[in-house]
């Protein structure tokens, strides 16, 4: 089921599905924020904006309105 | 056998520790410059690799990839491309990290399809057994065709072995790892075929950027390979994507990670770190200490170096023959001089504080915490940077605005800057707050003075943030709002950078403040013992006659003459002009002549009012600044100069004012344009005034 960036809750694992490439900056791109990527949510920081992921082994925060431009599938937990 | 110099460009992204290499390669063999025409930093050090032969090291600003953001990344770039520049390297060191090695191997894969002899250096190395990471050096060496150093900055380790493989930097493979160009093969094989001198990837470059390189062929290209922006991104994005793939693929097996290893100290900090209540509290207890501790640690240093430059003044005048000379020795250019060096203590302690912030990893954290507050007042959270380190220098700090994505947020962050208490108002602040708050302590620990300081600090912080909400709801600017930060793992600072940063910056910082104090220094010194009429030639027989009818000793007598002529001086025309202007504010014209001169740069305002007062005051008790500042007195009722309405009024007037010529000056650049900078000197002038005569009107 594809689902917004922005609704992953913290320490929830997804695969990135797409990305606006139109609202997408490359520099985030090229953090490792593309399609087939794993990427997990690690933090909020206070007043829920902005998150702190791990994409892709990097640690990378960005904005949730960011977020909300990238589609992922979340990761069944076994 | 001659001697023979090899050039080195040290690449990498940020916070992957390039600059601890950089250093343990050079040593303090290192200078700073300025790239031409540009203010980005240039780094340059020299190492010894053998008995004949040396290398020359160039160490470019952090850059995550090849696609350049600012104007740092663009100079790494711009060298890259072009093989005619000075500076071109022989061979390419790529720094990463091994903790962030996928991440970090992007930028390796585009630096080795410039087809530059390239080494990988693998830093951090000694973490690898605590992370649980093996790596197989010879899979890793032939995939990505290029040798790899394993090195420890931090522990010192395989630097020798980095040195070895530069001397041996010809047997370097130059084939790129991957075939990017796969990515559209049609497209690519046009571009070939129309430029078949050219290195591929070079032209990519300059397609989808906008770097200097070949400018004569640039249109050419541009206009028969252009693509629309989305498609040309696309592109860029597959290229990307591929690139990763080939890393991953590469990884997979030349890099095993033991995941029960990785402790999760990191995840434990950062959870304390970023909280929402605890994360606030310590980011303020840092800033409590910080400020605390500049005003109390420092005042030791300082106190001797304020007693050691009147010594030497008073020296200097009993010891060398009398003259015009000396008097310009002791007067003008001692103290001059005395102004700027008392505040190294406190300079240096502030770099050290921003240097360990940064270096620790903690920034980052608290950009991140920060961020959603910060946003609100139209900033981002990465204006805490330039905001913090406005608190040294607001030159660094408007430069290190450079890396926030949005326009608006960054330029609204250029233009409150200023507001910070910058290390140039401290001497001003430290003498004012001396001659008018009491020495006492609160609940025995907190220091009354240190109190003030740290009130004025944050008058500067909130007048800053005012400002710029201000102009947020001013500013009609559409930016789509980046923000990108990575939050790099915490590390102990190592003394070596830190120490080696702090004693550049303060170096940097004396040497530019310096030279203006002294050309001040010299040019109100003459101004003061020189005057245009009559009067100041003939002050002594002017000065007689009117006490022609009292008997005075020859002291007062020479006193007299002495204020009789500063009056009469240049610089006492000047003063008195402008009196009517800053009368309403408290300050009489010798205060006035020193807030006129502190428009080149605020330090010069203590500078300056040594000089004056040295020039008209000869008494041999008062040596100090201080102690001659709290003995003026007011010519005709015999009340004090600098009183609490007085004081207050100027300190105000220092918190406000736009008195900073470098600064404009490099908000100029940064803005290219002097609206902003004209925008900035008149608001921030025109509050100050207003602020400091209600201040006087109220106080008085």
């Amino acid at each position: 089921m594809a689902v917004l960036l922005s609704d992953l809750k913290i320490g929830e694992k997804a695969i990135i599905l797409d990305v606006n490439i139109e609202e997408i900056p490359l520099k985030l791109l090229e953090m490792g924020c593309l399609p087939g990527n794993n990427i997990q949510l690690l933090q909020i920081a206070p007043f829920g904006d902005p998150l702190y992921f791990n994409i892709n082994d990097s640690h990378v925060a960005i904005r949730k309105e960011t977020a909300a431009e990238v589609t992922i599938r979340l990761e069944i937990q076994i | 056998m001659h001697n023979t110099t090899i050039k080195v460009a040290l690449i990498g992204n940020p916070n992957v520790g390039k600059t601890s290499v950089f250093n343990q390669l050079t040593g303090l063999n290192q200078q700073v410059g300025n790239y031409p025409g540009i203010t980005v930093e240039k780094k340059e050090g020299v190492c010894k690799l053998s008995a004949s032969s040396k290398a020359k090291i160039i160490d470019l600003p952090g850059t995550y990839s090849l696609n350049a953001n600012s104007i740092d990344e663009n100079v790494v770039i711009e060298l890259l491309l072009n093989k005619n520049d000075i500076d071109f390297p022989d061979v390419a060191v790529v720094v990463t990290e091994v903790e962030n090695l996928k991440r970090n191997l992007l930028l390796f894969t585009q630096i080795k399809d410039l087809e530059i002899p390239t080494i990988l250096v693998i830093n951090m190395s000694d973490r690898m057994t605590l992370k649980g990471i093996e790596l197989d050096i010879p899979y890793l060496e032939k995939e990505l065709k290029t040798k790899i150093a394993l090195v420890s900055s931090r522990k010192k380790i395989g630097i020798d072995n980095l040195k070895n493989l530069i001397l041996d930097y010809k047997n370097l493979s130059i084939e790129p790892c991957l075939n990017a160009s796969s990515i559209d093969p049609d497209y690519f094989d046009k571009l070939r075929k129309a430029f078949p001198n050219q290195l591929l990837y070079k032209l990519w470059l300059v397609i989808t950027q906008d770097v200097n390189f070949l400018n004569l062929e640039r249109n050419e290209i541009k206009s028969s390979f252009t693509k629309s922006h989305a498609d040309l991104k696309r592109l860029q994005q597959k290229e990307t994507i591929k690139r990763y793939q080939f890393i991953n693929d590469t990884l997979k097996i030349g890099q095993t990670i033991d995941k029960s290893k990785a402790s999760d100290f990191q995840s434990k900090l950062d959870r304390v770190l970023t909280h929402k209540i605890y994360g606030y509290l310590i980011f303020f207890g840092i800033l409590m200490v910080i400020f605390q501790s500049l005003f109390d640690w420092s005042s030791i240093p300082m106190d001797f170096i304020d007693e050691t430059f009147a010594n030497l003044s008073s020296f200097a005048k009993t010891n060398l023959p009398a003259g015009e000379f000396t008097n310009l020795i002791s007067e003008g250019i001692i103290p001059g001089i005395g102004g700027i060096v008392i505040f190294i203590p406190q300079i240096a302690f502030l770099f050290l504080f921003i240097s360990v912030l940064e270096e620790s990893g903690y920034m980052s954290r608290v950009v991140f915490l920060m961020d959603k507050i910060m946003q609100k007042f139209g900033l981002s959270g990465k204006s805490i940077v330039p905001l913090i380190s406005g608190t040294a220098c607001a030159i660094p700090a408007i430069m290190s605005a450079r890396n926030i994505e949005n326009w608006k947020e960054r330029l609204i962050t250029i233009l409150v800057t200023p507001f910070t208490t910058c290390s140039a108002r401290l001497p001003v602040y430290a003498i004012l707050i001396s001659l008018i708050i009491p020495e006492k302590r609160i609940f025995g620990f907190l220091s009354l003075q240190g109190l003030t300081l740290m009130f004025l600090y944050l008058l500067g912080f909130g007048s800053a943030i005012f400002s710029a909400y201000l102009l947020n709801k001013v500013l009609k600017l559409k930016c789509k709002t980046y923000f990108v930060v990575e939050m790099p793992s915490y590390k102990i600072p190592m003394f070596k950078n830190v120490g080696i940063n702090v004693l550049e910056k303060t170096k940097a910082f004396v040497a530019g403040a310096g030279k203006i104090i002294l050309a001040i220094s010299v040019v109100l010194w003459f101004l003061g013992s020189h005057g245009p009429s009559k009067g100041f030639d003939n002050a002594e027989a002017i000065v007689l006659k009117s006490n022609k009818n009292k008997t005075i000793s020859t002291e007062e007598l020479e006193n007299e003459v002495n204020a009789y002529k500063l009056e009469n001086s240049y610089i006492g025309i000047l003063g008195k002009t402008i009196e009517p202007a800053i009368r309403p504010l408290g300050y009489d014209w010798k205060i006035g002549i020193a807030v006129l001169s502190s428009f080149a740069a605020r330090e010069v305002f203590v500078g300056t009012l040594a000089t004056i007062y040295s020039v008209g005051n000869h008494s041999e008790e008062e040596t100090t600044i201080k102690n001659k500042m709290a003995a003026e007195v007011h010519p005709v009722t015999g009340d004090k100069i600098f009183n609490f309405a007085t004081g207050v009024s100027l300190l105000l007037f220092y918190a406000f004012a736009m008195q900073c010529v470098s600064t404009l000056a490099i908000v100029k650049k940064e803005t290219n344009s002097w609206k902003w900078p004209i925008i900035q000197l008149v608001f921030m002038s025109g509050l100050a005034y207003l602020v400091s005569l209600i201040a006087y009107q109220v106080l008085k």
